[in-house]
């Protein structure tokens, strides 16, 4: 399978050439600084006239000596958040050394993690500021291109508003780039602008908090060594998270853990199971219902647990009754016994952690899986505890961050929401008025109303005007950090490309964006510095934050991305105003600025307490933390869990620890532990919500208390704790509100009411029960629903969808499609996922030559049976025909890693169009080493019906020889 | 004396493939040739293992015995290493190899065309430890710098271990213990027991 790559060689010639010409023995160092500088050289020889290359001006190769700087950067890959040493010197990255004092990775990486420095390094990267002009690719210079799209977009919003244009964010940037986007959005005056967050984990982020109060990973990731049982549903970590294996296999074997994988594929994680449970895609409920059924019927439920701390497991119970063995596995296809077994293992075997991914959330009822695992765990009493809870491996390396903080189309910044209160508050952290603000926006309604979600940019595009809840349609995109085949219905999305008057394109690398429609002019590609050539902090998966050195200067003619979204907002003529209270130097805002503005905000999720200073010790002191506690037990940093894991209440100066297992009463809260959050009000048809009996130990109040407010202090009589500052700081506020009465724990803006709460050993959000029946949600009770493009039609008068309806400005439809058969032409269930090599759309992995080498070929998994009744041999082409009438041609990998009657595809390929190769519409030098069909060719409609995620984890599909 | 030895545990190697890419990143490997390799077996059924493949560094190396132009040697510390400057690509070592380790580049630029090349253990080769002609050929001498392969060193789950040969096999004889069972250490019996061993 191996090919060979023409210009890999090149690039070795263009190295050895430039030694055969320096003509003089160096020193190992020496040699190394040359070899880094070559990589630079060898882009130019390979494309560019050499005065593009200034880092190679900047190092003189005569110089055959230089000091070598160690910089500890995180893997801009996944979300397990590992540390890397980079060797720097006279500027070029020379080399990569394992960081052993982390205690996330312990000095381990993936295949990924070990090839982080090409991807700064390499030479398929965007080197300088191009448009598409009569369907070429033209370098333009900064000036030009930032005057060009500026003035293009500031027509449109003249033309049509500032909703027609769509600003599409990143998870991969920094917690602070993340938090500009979403403030760049806020002054341009739009929600139309969102992050892969949307398409990841956010029905686990509403289904979790909707049940628990924070909609986040429970526990940390080393805490999972800890766990007597562990339960992996729709997750594969040994590819999607490798190094999370390390902890996972700790458990395994030192703790005696069990592990169980439920997925519909043998993943490489299944290999390592004790059980491996197939069920059918898009069954996640019924599994789950059919485990409890068991618990129920044996009474193995946690009773004083769910007394204390649940709310509504009665209405669970009603439902789960209708789950017995025989239904369960008429739906899911999971035999009876097997069922039980899981069950009684894990029960026998706590505490139980429950680990999910995407195959859990990318489903219309996503956000019903996620609540129905969570109410599992409640039941069990695995709920808030170490070792126990819900693990919720997120996919980028800073989802969780920017999940926390980035530009999403439903919320501003840390959960605060649309309403008027939310723009509010941010307006006093951002220190501008709030009229200003309003002012920016089209209307009132539409400041509070969500924004179009990524899923869905294309409808925005595509649908009629008058389907649309704004004013005109989008009318350009800014794809700032973000591939477009991991969007589903690529045939829309392609049409909604070549429809739009204006693309701008800020990345790395071109992406398949900047290929994919067939555009001729008004598209522009600006050439982003990647991660690790800005500094910032960065959130993974277990919370925990973490401070990213800048290894190298942006490489080529490449900017970062803080300078670049700073000479838009010049552009627009708001800089002033948004950059208010941040430090700008070289146009480029400093990092350390914009952490400390939103510590000033963030008070909802507790992200006020981790300041740049204390994030960069935690760095520093890497080698005090322990591998399993994550906690400091010496030096400058004792006290604290590594990475200060949010909520690290208060403000920086009361040195909150940060909080690593949630929900976990057995500390004090000053300690890191909590109780559930009190966030549905205090009672419900006349039963209270607050916990019962129950608070964190240290606590003043042991029974559950509403959120805090300054009310609540004064009848309470702690106000007089408050210092005359933060008192001061309330009265302000309360001003603001008409009532100092109403300030709380998430708008004091001095910490005030968050510090007292602690110092009496309270929780700010107060002291509440878990949901297991959220009555805001279509389903309150978690309900089984067969997915849009469903096998099974048996199923359907009882399982149907719900009905169509109109959200996030958009129709969405449900019934209207699942009332169609497309089971008897598309017979195959189709489903995707991740490889180890590849990330995401695959345009930066795919782009980096020692990752690319390792999988060079699109291809889907299929059955031998489904393989033999299409004549289909292992290695034949095939095409693979999705219901909307898209096709792809891949190569076929018979096996039986899939059961009968399914079809897997890994999601990380691009740059082919069914059956058409793209590479020579890329600028010249940056086409991606590997090119191949995107799997979301055939993905199709479904969306979640409380977030938009999409459905992309089963479809149907029929399949043929090529 | 230490003896260097690679020991890959196949209970826990998930084939991430780090080994392989930070032994290209290290040193600088071209495209078309993997000094270390994960294989997989009963790929996608119950009973599937991965194992991370690579020179073994066999006492009582095969390759050594084979070759025609004697450019294959072993150091002191056990670490087989040979000379592209004496290699003449004749291919008897890929032969005799039993772990398949030596690779040909077909036509690259890669030290000489033709020569053999294979896994160093991070120990470069004859030239001066850590010279510019030693990186050409060799790629990067850890173990001179005293370090250890980077290869073991960011294996995700710590399934490929590499050092002293009795300290990796007192850590894989505790895992067992731990585990219960063991029969995961791949090749170990093969590299450095000899055909009695294997009786």
């Amino acid at each position: 399978m191996l090919k060979k790559c023409a210009s890999g060689f090149i690039r070795r010639q263009g190295l050895s050439a430039q030694f055969a010409a320096a003509g003089e023995s160096v020193g190992r160092r020496g040699f190394l600084r040359n070899s880094g500088l070559a990589f630079g050289g060898a882009g130019a020889l390979a494309a560019l006239p050499l005065q593009l290359v200034k880092k190679a001006e900047a190092a003189n190769p005569a110089v055959a000596e230089g000091e070598i700087v160690r910089r500890k950067t995180i893997c801009p890959f996944c979300a397990v958040g590992c540390s890397i040493w980079a060797e720097v010197q006279n500027g070029a990255w020379i080399g990569q050394e394992p960081v052993f004092e982390s205690p996330v990775n312990m000095g381990t990486h993936c295949a990924k993690g070990a090839a982080t420095r090409e991807l700064a390094i390499g030479h398929r990267r965007l080197k300088y500021p191009t448009k598409l002009q009569g369907g070429q690719w033209q370098r333009i210079s900064w000036e030009q291109a930032i005057d060009e799209i500026g003035d293009r977009l500031l027509k449109i919003r003249e033309k049509a508003g500032p909703d027609s244009v769509y600003w599409l964010g990143s998870a991969k940037g920094s917690n602070e780039m993340g938090y500009l986007q979403r403030k760049l959005a806020a002054f341009w005056g739009t929600n139309n602008t969102d992050d892969q967050a949307r398409i990841c984990h956010s029905t686990t982020v509403a289904g979790v908090a909707n049940t628990f109060g924070y909609g986040a990973m429970t526990n940390g990731l080393n805490d999972l060594q800890r766990s007597k049982f562990l339960m992996i549903i729709g997750g594969n970590p040994a590819e999607a998270h490798p190094v999370a294996m390390l902890h996972l296999l700790h458990a395994k074997e030192a703790n005696g853990a069990k592990l169980v994988v439920v997925d519909p594929r043998f993943t490489r994680t299944a290999a390592h199971a004790d059980e491996y449970v197939r069920i059918r895609s898009g069954t996640d409920v019924a599994f789950t219902w059919g485990l409890l059924w068991h618990v129920f019927e044996n009474g193995w439920e946690d009773k004083e647990f769910i007394r204390q701390r649940v709310w509504g497991m009665d209405e669970i119970r009603k439902e789960v009754a209708n789950w017995p063995p025989d239904e369960v596995e008429r739906v899911t296809g999971v035999p009876p016994d097997q069922m039980r077994r899981v069950i009684q293992t894990m029960v026998e075997n706590e505490p139980a952690s429950v680990i999910w991914c995407m195959g859990v959330t990318q489903h219309h009822i996503g956000s019903s899986n996620t609540r129905a695992l969570c109410t599992l765990q409640l039941a069990l009493g695995n709920a808030g505890q170490s070792g126990g809870g819900t693990a919720i491996f997120r996919g980028h390396d800073n989802i969780q961050g920017l999940t926390d903080l980035g530009a999403l189309s439903h919320s501003l910044p840390a959960y605060y929401g649309l309403e008027e209160g939310a723009w509010q508050h941010w307006a006093r952290v951002w220190d501008i008025e709030y009229d200003w603000l309003l002012s920016r926006f089209a209307s009132k309604k539409l400041m509070e109303t969500k924004g179009i979600p990524v899923s869905r940019w294309y409808d925005g595009v595509l649908e009629a005007e008058e389907n649309i809840d704004q004013p005109h349609n989008i009318r350009a995109m800014v794809f700032w950090g973000h591939a477009p085949n991991s969007q589903t219905r690529q045939p829309d999305l392609k049409k909604a490309l070549e429809t739009l008057d204006t693309l701008v394109i800020i990345d790395p690398v071109p992406t398949l964006t900047a290929v994919l429609g067939n555009r001729t002019d008004n598209t522009y590609l600006l050439p982003a510095g990647t991660t690790m050539e800005y500094a910032g902090s960065v959130t993974n998966t277990s919370r925990m934050v973490q401070w990213r050195e800048k290894v190298i200067e942006p490489m080529f003619e490449a900017k970062t991305d803080y300078e670049i979204l700073y000479l838009f907002a010049r552009k627009f003529g708001f800089a002033d105003r948004m950059f208010k209270n941040i430090a700008v130097e070289n146009d480029e805002p400093i990092a350390e600025d914009i952490t400390r503005e939103f510590n000033r905000g963030s008070w909802t999720i507790g992200y006020t307490g981790q300041s740049p200073e204390r994030l960069k010790a935690h760095m520093r002191y890497q080698h005090l933390f322990d591998s399993t506690t994550t906690r400091a037990e010496s030096g400058p940093v004792k006290g604290d869990f590594y990475g200060l894991p949010w909520p690290c209440w208060g403000t920086p100066e009361m040195r909150h620890p940060g909080t690593p297992v949630l929900y976990d009463t057995s500390k004090p809260v000053a300690d890191g532990g909590l109780c559930f959050r009190a966030r549905w009000g205090v009672e419900r048809g006349g039963v209270s919500l607050l916990a019962d009996g129950t608070a964190p130990v240290g606590s003043e109040i042991k029974d559950g208390y509403p959120e805090f407010t300054m009310a609540l202090l004064q009848r309470l009589g702690w106000d007089e704790d408050l210092t005359p500052q933060e008192r001061q700081t309330i009265e302000q506020i309360g001003a603001d509100l008409g009532s100092v009465g109403a300030v709380n724990w998430k708008t004091d803006l001095s910490g005030g009411i968050q510090r007292v709460a602690i110092l009496h050993g309270c929780a700010p959000f107060g002291n509440g029960k878990a949901r297991s029946y959220a009555w805001n949600y279509p389903d309150p009770v978690p309900l089984h629903r067969e997915p849009l493009y469903t096998p099974r039609r048996d199923l359907l008068p009882k399982y149907r969808t719900y009905d169509d309806r109109h959200d996030f400005r958009l129709p969405v439809l449900y019934w209207s499609i699942q009332s169609q058969d497309f089971s008897d032409r598309f017979p195959l269930i189709l489903t995707s996922g991740r490889l180890v090599e590849f990330e995401g759309g695959g345009d930066e992995t795919r782009a980096n030559v020692w990752l690319a080498e390792l999988q060079q070929q699109m291809f889907a998994e299929v059955n031998p049976r489904e393989a033999e009744a299409n004549y289909i041999e292992n290695g034949d082409m095939i095409w693979i025909y999705g219901p909307d009438g898209a096709r792809i041609r891949v190569q076929a990998l018979v096996t039986r890693r899939v059961g009968p009657g399914v079809v897997f595809m890994p999601f990380h390929f691009g740059g082919y169009w069914q059956g058409e190769n793209l590479g020579d519409r890329y600028p010249e030098g940056t086409v991606p080493y590997v090119l191949g069909e995107a799997t979301n060719t055939v993905q199709t409609y479904g969306y979640d019906i409380f977030t938009q995620m999409q459905e992309s984890k089963v479809t149907l599909c029929r399949i043929e020889r090529a | 004396m230490a003896r260097m030895k690679f020991l890959c545990d196949a209970e826990r190697c998930i084939e991430c493939n780090a080994c392989t890419t930070a032994c290209k990143n290290e040193h600088e490997v071209p495209w078309g040739m993997q000094r270390r390799r994960v294989v997989t077996i009963n790929d996608g059924v119950p009973g599937e293992r991965s194992i991370s493949v690579a020179c073994m560094h066999c006492n009582d190396a095969p390759c050594i015995a084979v070759c025609p132009v004697d450019c294959i040697y072993q150091t002191d510390i056990g670490v087989v290493l040979h000379s592209k400057d004496v290699c003449i690509g004749c291919g008897y070592c890929y032969y005799a190899c039993p772990f398949g380790a030596p690779q040909y580049p077909q036509a690259s630029n890669f030290g000489s065309r033709g020569k053999m090349d294979k896994c160093t253990f991070c120990a470069g080769g004859p030239e001066e430890n850590n010279s510019e002609a030693e990186y050409l050929k060799y790629g990067r001498n850890r173990i001179a710098e005293g370090k250890l392969p980077l290869c073991a060193e960011v294996c995700s789950t710590r399934s490929l271990l590499a050092g002293d040969g009795d300290m990796i096999a007192e850590i894989y004889r505790e895992r067992v213990l731990r585990r219960g069972f063991g029969s995961g250490a791949w090749g170990w019996n093969t590299a450095y027991y000899g055909s009695l061993a294997e009786e």
